[in-house]
Order: C-alpha cells, then structure tokens, then sequence
C-alpha cells in the first residue's frame, strides 16, 4: 500500500483521471472528496465487503424445489 | 453451446442470450458471462447461470413482484457502463440467498443486479441508499403487503429511475 500524508485541502492524483482531496477534518472523520471518471465506481469498502460476503452465501445454493414456492404463501 | 450445470445437469444454451459482466460480480470478479435460466413453476424466481463457471449459478427474482414500491436510481456511472437510455432498456434481479431452511429465503435489495436488453451487458449496482439492506427478508416482505401471495404487474417499470 503507498502511504501518503496530506493536509486539509490537499490532493492526491491518481492515473491522471482521479483525483482525491482531503476536504477537512474534524476529530476523527477525515472529508473526503472524489473527483473521477462517470464511468468509475467509487464505495465505502464496508458496503462492499457485505455485497461479497452475501453473493458467496447467495453461491451457496442447494438443489432447492423452488417450483410454486410462493403461491401457498 | 453445451453447460455441464450444477442444477440443471447439461444443458444447450442460446449464445446470443448470453449477458456480459465486465466486472463480474462482488465477490466472483473473474466470472463475466451468464445467461438467465428458469421454468414458469419456478417464477418469480430464475437462475443466473455462469457460462465460465458452469457450478456456480445464482437464484435471483423480481424485486418489483416481492416488494410493489421498490423504487431505485441508477447514477450516471451506471448509466455509461451499460449504456442504458431509459427504464425501457433495463432489467432488474435480485439476488436471493435460500438457507436450508427455505422459509429464510433473502433477497438483496441493496445490489440489484441491473441488465441492459438492448446490448445484453451487466452489473451488479451498488445503490447509494439507505433504505434497502443486502437481505430481506422474501416471507416477510410478501406478508406485509395486502396480497397474500407475489404479484407482478407492468407497472414496476416505473419504479426504475435513471439519473442523467
């Protein structure tokens, strides 16, 4: 991992198209700013994390007999 | 083209209905075709199917047929990566998660997945909401509306937004 120190109001670019700003900062939340492509996905890891952790439970199926599931329900 | 399926044994599959994840799915990055499978006794539920993993494949429903009000925004970034022009373009699935025990069956309304008809391309789109989560709950969702069973209708196409 590169590992940089910015001041508030500081920037790091990345690839030439994204650019990353420190916005401000107060006690323990940093505010940060994303500056990128429209066609760039941009996620708190956390959101993610979750999303992948239940598409592998979702993977997980059994042979279920979904046949009319809901119609009784 | 012939699948060696985990549920569905061998099967001949239409290439052109194949559907093309440039990014695969959270969690399956390398896995970038799928075709959608299903029987009518199976519905609202259908199967996506991996093409390049013929073992792995996903239930997944219409969320509009569980929850009536679903009601999501796809963001430009969305929009430019499958080049959707309009609600009339797109499709969206659930993915469902079915426990051993089936009556625990979850759908993720946070991360629909999102095809574009007209060039068959697909995602899986993280919404910027708080309002849905990963799993609800299918059960409870269908009791807590007047019908007592799921109901479709064509009118869950306008609950689709694309944000240009």
């Amino acid at each position: 991992m590169l590992v940089l120190t910015r001041k508030k109001e500081q920037s790091i670019v990345i690839n030439d198209d994204i650019e990353i700003t420190v916005l401000d900062i107060q006690g323990d939340q940093v505010r940060i700013g994303i500056n990128a492509p429209k066609n760039v996905s941009i996620h708190r890891k956390e959101v993610f994390l979750e999303i992948q952790e239940e598409n592998k439970r979702a993977a997980e199926v059994k042979n279920v007999p979904l046949k009319n599931f809901l119609n009784n329900k | 083209m012939r699948l060696d399926t985990r549920h569905f044994g061998t099967i001949e599959i239409d290439e052109k209905g194949i559907i093309n994840f440039s990014e695969g799915l959270p969690g399956f990055e390398h896995v970038r075709q799928f075709v959608l499978l299903g029987s009518d006794e199976q519905l609202p539920f259908k199967w996506l199917q991996s093409v390049d993993e013929p073992e792995l494949a996903f239930v997944v429903v219409d969320p509009f047929c569980i929850r009536k009000d679903y009601d999501i925004t796809l963001e430009d970034a969305v929009l430019e990566k499958l080049g959707i022009k309009g609600p009339e373009d797109v499709l969206v699935y659930s993915i469902v998660v079915v426990p051993e025990d089936t009556s625990r069956m979850s759908m993720n309304l946070k991360a629909p997945v999102v095809i574009n008809v007209k060039n068959n391309k697909g995602m899986q789109v993280i919404l910027d909401t708080d309002e849905y989560s990963v799993r609800h709950y299918i059960l409870e969702e269908l009791q807590r509306q007047e019908v007592g069973g799921y109901a479709c209708s064509d009118e869950k196409k306008g609950a689709v937004h694309c944000h240009k």
